[in-house]
């Protein structure tokens, strides 16, 4: 859907960084931003494997042990939905089952247009105004019905513009 | 009078955030100008008098860390500050870091001045990463203006500050972590000792504090470590900022002097306001997922990291979480418990296994299957987490479950029974209550 990444564009990432192994988590970080599939592919942990001189264990083993990164192709957009104690016992409104029900899609899915994947998340530090879901790095709160269904019509018409 | 007293949050949307003209104006770095005056041990002197405790949950005196940090003769030395506000509930660093991010900076070059490191570290969570940006930009200003980077002052000391960013994982919270973590590596807890003042940051001696922590220095620096101390009580120094969540009536951060009371946070108009929607409050989570449950007869405990301790409360990161009758006590441990399956990082046995057995008793409970033996199998499962696990967050897992064990062990019975007060758990065989 958008551009590939190629072994270029990962290179300038990891140059950005000064090619710094202490600074692996954003590199990756940015690796997956870049990849239009927020996910770091096995191609890619390779390069930045071999950019930095570490094992592609040890690259494997930042992958899998933190929440924000991948290694399986997501959505474009990843909502995470707060499920810590302080947003999930606001009452009223039932969040997941409203973004189940407008993407078509159950928790932990992608849409089929790769455009949202919807998953839990702990909490994101915006308890004054929960329920709230994280896209991106954007924070949405005080979720309703209606303003989950603008959010989601927002996201569907800037990725039909960009297109 | 107001219970609220303004230290920290004074500039908290008055100023443009990473404006360093504007944070001048409103009196910033007049406490760098006046630390580079000072003898290193004379600031921490201060920083002892002033009764400073650290903010990020420990409450561990910040004088105490600063000199046992001084007292070591091996450099480099590493600042750094964590900002990996993970506690579910607080969203007080994230305040500090977006709406006034040149005070904890300016903390920070203190501290580095005091130790004569030239290298600090911040590692904000990934989950801010646009928090991120806006405290690149004031680091960048700050190194333009003269007060970071080199020859801060015009003198011959350098000092730079580099962000490191997180990836969502709560574990780094912990210090040790956070520092394998800032390394690039997976962040797992270490094993002390030896202390992180020992071997910390890239194997040197390292001071790590809280963001919060950091942000009372040029304060204490100012005023002076006395002062300081007068504004909370004679064992908790200063002021707090308290995060306001769940069915409190007014959500937000508030900062209050040390000594108010808990009825006056969760109740007083200006602050928590009571709880929303006429409910009535049953019971709140304080200082994050780790942290004590307190009920309402204990709200009339001052807010003091040592008279909440002997009371069984904990101040902690500064998460008040309100939460109203409807809610199940056993419902809500279960969710906690999620919590912490969740972000154990598997290392250790008894918290990598010990949360999953416990709710799966806690489901037992709320199923109406649990028996009386499953009481005592809680309390020693809960026992061996607390002195087994290898890190503070197997070891805090079970704090909440054992305040509600003390003080609600007739909510449970009740559900030996299949009763369920606030009419959450059975309701598909009776329909609720």
């Amino acid at each position: 859907m958008c551009k590939q990444l190629t072994e270029k564009d990962v290179c300038e990432i990891i140059a950005s960084h000064q090619a710094s192994k202490e600074k692996l988590l954003s590199i990756l970080l940015d690796i997956q931003d870049a990849s239009g599939q927020n996910c770091i592919v096995e191609e890619w942990a390779r390069v930045v494997s071999a950019e930095l001189d570490l094992p592609l264990t040890k690259i494997y083993d930042v992958i899998t042990f933190y929440e924000m990164l991948s290694e399986k192709p997501r959505g474009k957009n990843i909502i995470e939905i707060c499920k810590s104690t302080p947003c999930h016992f606001i009452k009223g409104v039932n969040i997941v089952n409203i973004f189940e029900e407008e993407l078509c899609i159950k928790m932990g899915e992608t849409t089929p247009d790769n455009l949202f994947t919807l998953q839990y998340t702990s909490c994101v530090g915006a308890c004054d105004i929960a329920p709230v879901a994280k896209i991106g790095d954007e924070v949405y709160g005080n979720l309703s019905k209606d303003k989950i269904v603008d959010i989601i019509k927002s996201y569907r018409e800037a990725a039909i513009c960009q297109k | 009078m107001s219970k609220i007293k303004q230290v920290l949050s004074v500039n908290f949307g008055k100023i443009q955030p990473d404006s360093v003209e504007e944070y001048v104006k409103a009196g910033g770095y007049e406490a760098l100008k006046k630390a580079f005056s000072m003898e290193p041990v004379a600031i921490i002197n201060e920083v002892k008098a002033a009764k400073l405790l650290g903010r990020g949950g420990a409450a561990y005196p910040a004088g105490s860390k600063w000199e046992q940090l001084y007292e070591i003769q091996e450099f480099p030395k590493y600042i750094v500050c964590n900002a990996d506000e993970g506690e579910p509930g607080t969203f007080k660093d994230k305040m500090l870091l977006e709406k006034d991010p040149l005070r904890v900076i300016e903390g920070m070059t203190i501290a580095g001045k005091v130790f004569n490191s030239h290298e600090g570290y911040i590692y904000i969570r990934g989950e801010y990463r646009k928090i991120q940006k806006v405290f690149q930009s004031a680091l960048d200003n700050a190194e333009k203006a003269g007060y970071l980077g080199n020859n801060i002052l015009g003198t011959d000391f350098s000092f730079k500050i580099h962000i490191m960013t997180g990836a969502g994982a709560y574990v780094c919270g912990e210090n040790s972590a956070l520092l394998n973590s800032t390394e690039g590596k997976v962040g797992r807890p270490r094993i002390k000792p030896p202390h992180l003042a020992e071997v910390g940051l890239f194997l040197m001696p390292t001071l790590v504090n809280n963001v919060e922590s950091f942000a009372n220095v040029p304060t204490i620096v100012l005023v002076g470590g006395d002062e300081y101390l007068s504004y909370g009580t004679p064992d908790s120094g200063g002021t707090k900022l308290v995060c306001l969540s769940g069915h409190a009536a007014n959500r937000g951060v508030y900062e209050v002097p040390f000594g108010v009371t808990l009825r006056d946070i969760i109740f007083d108009e200006e602050i928590g306001g009571g709880v929303a929607n006429g409910g009535k409050l049953k019971f709140y989570h304080l200082g994050g997922q780790s942290g004590p449950i307190g009920f309402p007869e204990q709200l009339d405990t001052a807010y003091c990291c040592k008279v909440m301790r002997n009371n069984g409360l904990s101040v902690g990161s500064g998460a008040v979480v309100v939460l109203d009758e409807s809610v199940c006590i056993i419902d809500y441990l279960k969710s906690v418990t999620e919590f912490f399956i969740h972000e154990s990082c598997g290392k250790c046995v008894p918290c990598r296994e010990g949360n999953t057995q416990l709710q799966f008793i806690l489901d037992k409970f709320s199923k109406g299957t649990a028996t009386e033996a499953d009481f005592a199998l809680m309390k020693k499962l809960s026992t061996t987490m607390a002195k087994a696990s290898f890190c503070g967050l197997g070891q805090a897992a079970t704090t909440a479950l054992d305040s509600c064990l003390k003080y609600r062990k007739a909510e449970f019975e009740a559900h030996l029974n299949k009763q369920c007060p606030a009419g959450v758990c059975f309701t598909n065989e009776e329909g609720g209550e």
